[in-house]
């Protein structure tokens, strides 16, 4: 039982960056725990991806065509059986669509414990220390816990640039398991990001409106707003999911990455899976009655002002008098 | 075809939560208590599924105080059953949760169960994907759209940068909803009042015992203070220009 074992997401073409995030946390945990990093690739061809895996000492390649295309049932038969062979010390999944599935999933089937929303792990002895996300980013959690476990990270939190190179890179294939023959789901079709009449990720500013905004019909003034700046409207999911605004809006982990100049955040909390779709924004403005909201410890400026009354305040500035 | 739908009550996060004297938990007894939104959502999404496909639904919770009036609040919205499942540990955890629903779940038959995709308060993974493998059922998370053709299920799962997949999962089949195809309905007071008075909760024994975590916590706190923003005083009026006037000076909008 040793190393660290890095669960590899990707579309089949490209490495997912959280993986390079991982490869780069594996590192700094397999220097204390000892071992080897592994990254697990489980694809229907993981000839494209293998070459951008060096961060790995071994990488353990699995192939079949029962893994094109993201399935949680296969992607587990794979990763459990990568824990029973290789028994790694520490397990790391990202904490994405992906890892909702798969880290508790796993843990479970191997009887391993599961730590979810890591945003820093730190070996201690034997027993990993992981630092967490709870009730919406705001409070931490720490956490001691014994070693074999699995633990699912938060996009962000390690430096993706050291996730690139500097392991042995030697190559295992293993033979895919016994029960891809047996599933009992299948991906029916994929669509991509775009088709939507709107392309937020490539404004250079975004006003974005969270639950605060209370109602489609409170809608406007942002839109007053996001005209006055030459902005896009960007969304918070409960806004989508309301039916206030299109999912083409929404920001986060389950919606766009946008990289603008400016993002004005009017009532978002900050809630981590938002964060991870704007952590690379310029300028962040929030507005935020609640002064102790996350969205406060990621803006540069920030104000408790209500948005009803500061909204129309920076739009009468900012349109040409007359 | 027998949903379940699984129903937990999360702080709300409107209102400030606490850290308890230990530092090692919040503050239980002054938090304000309400449905997870994603069980809602899950909820929403069980109830369309009655109604596309005449589905019979029970609605199940783990039995705490505050627990009833969220079953009562299902059976408003159109669930056929609630039941309250009581377990010899207080835990909440998602490992304690399966430990004590699966065997239930499994004894009632069930054909699909609807959880919520995750909840703010609980470190120790997700109850969809833990209660599947201990059943030995196929899951899917974060999901966002639910169908049933015969003895499937076809469903939509978000990824990020605006990507979805639909996946077909042959039932029985454990699911972790992020948002049901159309927002939670509402159920006025009176029909809330009325189920109260005229419906009765069902309940179950937990055969499990809740498995060990293998995790303490050690700390629970406020995240670390770090830059943080610089805050804009002032009345509304104010603190307007001296916004206009960063993005002015730095050429975010024309001067
Ligand atoms: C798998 C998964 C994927 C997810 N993907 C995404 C995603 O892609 N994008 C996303 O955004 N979320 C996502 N979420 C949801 C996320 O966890 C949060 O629930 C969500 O971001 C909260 O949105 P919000 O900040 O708008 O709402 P809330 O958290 O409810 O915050 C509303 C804020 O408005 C403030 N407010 C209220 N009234 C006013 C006022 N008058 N003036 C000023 N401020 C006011 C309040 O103080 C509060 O802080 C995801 C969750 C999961 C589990
Ligand atoms: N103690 C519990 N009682 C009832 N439902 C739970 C419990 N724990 C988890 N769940 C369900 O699982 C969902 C995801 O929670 P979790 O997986 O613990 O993050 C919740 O939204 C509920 O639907």
């Amino acid at each position: 039982m040793a190393g660290v074992l890095v669960y590899v997401e990707s579309d089949g073409e490209r490495v997912a960056p959280i993986s390079f995030e991982l490869l780069a946390a594996a590192r700094e945990l397999a220097q204390s725990l000892g071992g080897d990093v592994e990254a697990l690739v489980a694809a229907a061809d993981t000839g494209p991806l293998v070459g951008e895996l060096g961060a790995a000492d071994t990488i353990l390649e699995v192939t079949s065509p029962a893994l094109a295309g993201y399935l949680p049932e296969a992607q587990q038969l794979v990763l459990v059986e990568a824990i029973r062979a290789r028994k790694p010390a520490v397990v790391l999944v990202g904490y994405t669509s992906a890892g909702l599935d798969l880290a508790a999933g796993a843990a479970t089937a191997t009887g391993l414990p599961v730590v979810a929303y890591c945003t820093g792990l730190r070996a201690e002895g034997s027993d990993v220390v992981a630092d967490s996300q709870l009730y919406g980013g705001k409070l931490v959690a720490t956490t001691t816990t014994s070693t074999p476990a699995v633990f699912s990270v938060v996009a962000g939190s390690f430096a993706e640039a050291n996730g690139h190179a500097g392991g042995r890179g030697e190559r295992i294939v293993t033979a895919p398991p016994a029960g891809l023959a047996q599933l009992r789901s299948r991906v029916l079709g994929t669509t991509g990001a775009g088709g939507g009449a709107v392309d937020i990720t490539k404004a250079e500013r975004v006003v974005s409106v969270g639950r605060g905004i209370g109602g489609a019909d409170n809608i406007e003034l942002a839109e007053e707003l996001a005209t006055a700046m030459g902005a896009e409207l960007g969304a918070s999911r409960p806004v989508v999911d309301s039916g206030w605004l299109p999912k083409e809006r929404q920001v986060g982990k389950s919606g766009m990455t946008v990289k603008p100049k400016l993002y004005l955040a009017v009532g978002i909390s900050g809630a981590p899976e938002h964060l991870e779709g704007m952590h690379d924004a310029g300028l962040v403005i929030a507005i935020n009655t609640d002064g102790d909201a996350p969205i406060f410890k990621v803006a540069d400026y920030g104000t408790t002002c209500d948005l009803f009354d500061l909204l129309p305040a920076i739009t009468a500035l900012l349109k040409p008098a007359g | 075809m027998h949903i379940a739908v699984i129903l937990k009550q999360v702080p709300d996060l409107v209102e400030e939560v606490e850290v308890d004297s230990q530092g090692t938990d919040i503050d239980r007894d002054s938090v304000k208590w309400k449905l997870n939104e994603f069980d809602d959502h899950a909820l929403e999404q069980a109830v369309l599924l009655k109604e596309s496909s005449g589905a019979e639904v029970t609605a199940v919770a783990l039995a705490a105080d505050g627990v009833d009036q969220l079953l009562y609040a299902a059976v408003a919205r159109g669930v056929d059953r609630a039941i309250r499942v009581t377990t010899a540990s207080a835990r909440t955890d998602a490992p304690a949760a399966a430990a004590a629903l699966a065997g239930v779940l499994a004894d009632m038959g069930v054909d699909l169960v609807l959880t919520g995709v995750q909840a703010v308060d609980d470190l120790h993974g997700q109850l969809a994907p833990i209660l599947a493998t201990r059943l030995g059922w196929p899951h899917v998370s974060v999901v966002s759209r639910v169908s049933l053709e015969g003895t499937e299920a076809e469903v939509t799962q978000e990824y990020s940068g605006g990507r979805m997949a639909t996946l077909e999962v042959d039932l029985p089949a454990v699911l972790g909803v992020q948002a049901a195809p159309r927002p939670p309905r509402y159920v006025p007071i009176s029909r809330l009042r009325q189920v109260m008075a005229s419906a009765e909760l069902g309940s179950a024994a937990a055969a499990a015992a809740a498995p060990a975590l293998g995790s303490t916590v050690t700390r629970l706190a406020a995240p670390p203070q770090g830059q943080g923003a610089q805050m804009l005083e002032g009345r509304p009026e104010a603190v307007a220009e001296q916004i206009v006037a960063l993005l002015r000076e730095r050429g975010l909008v024309e001067a």
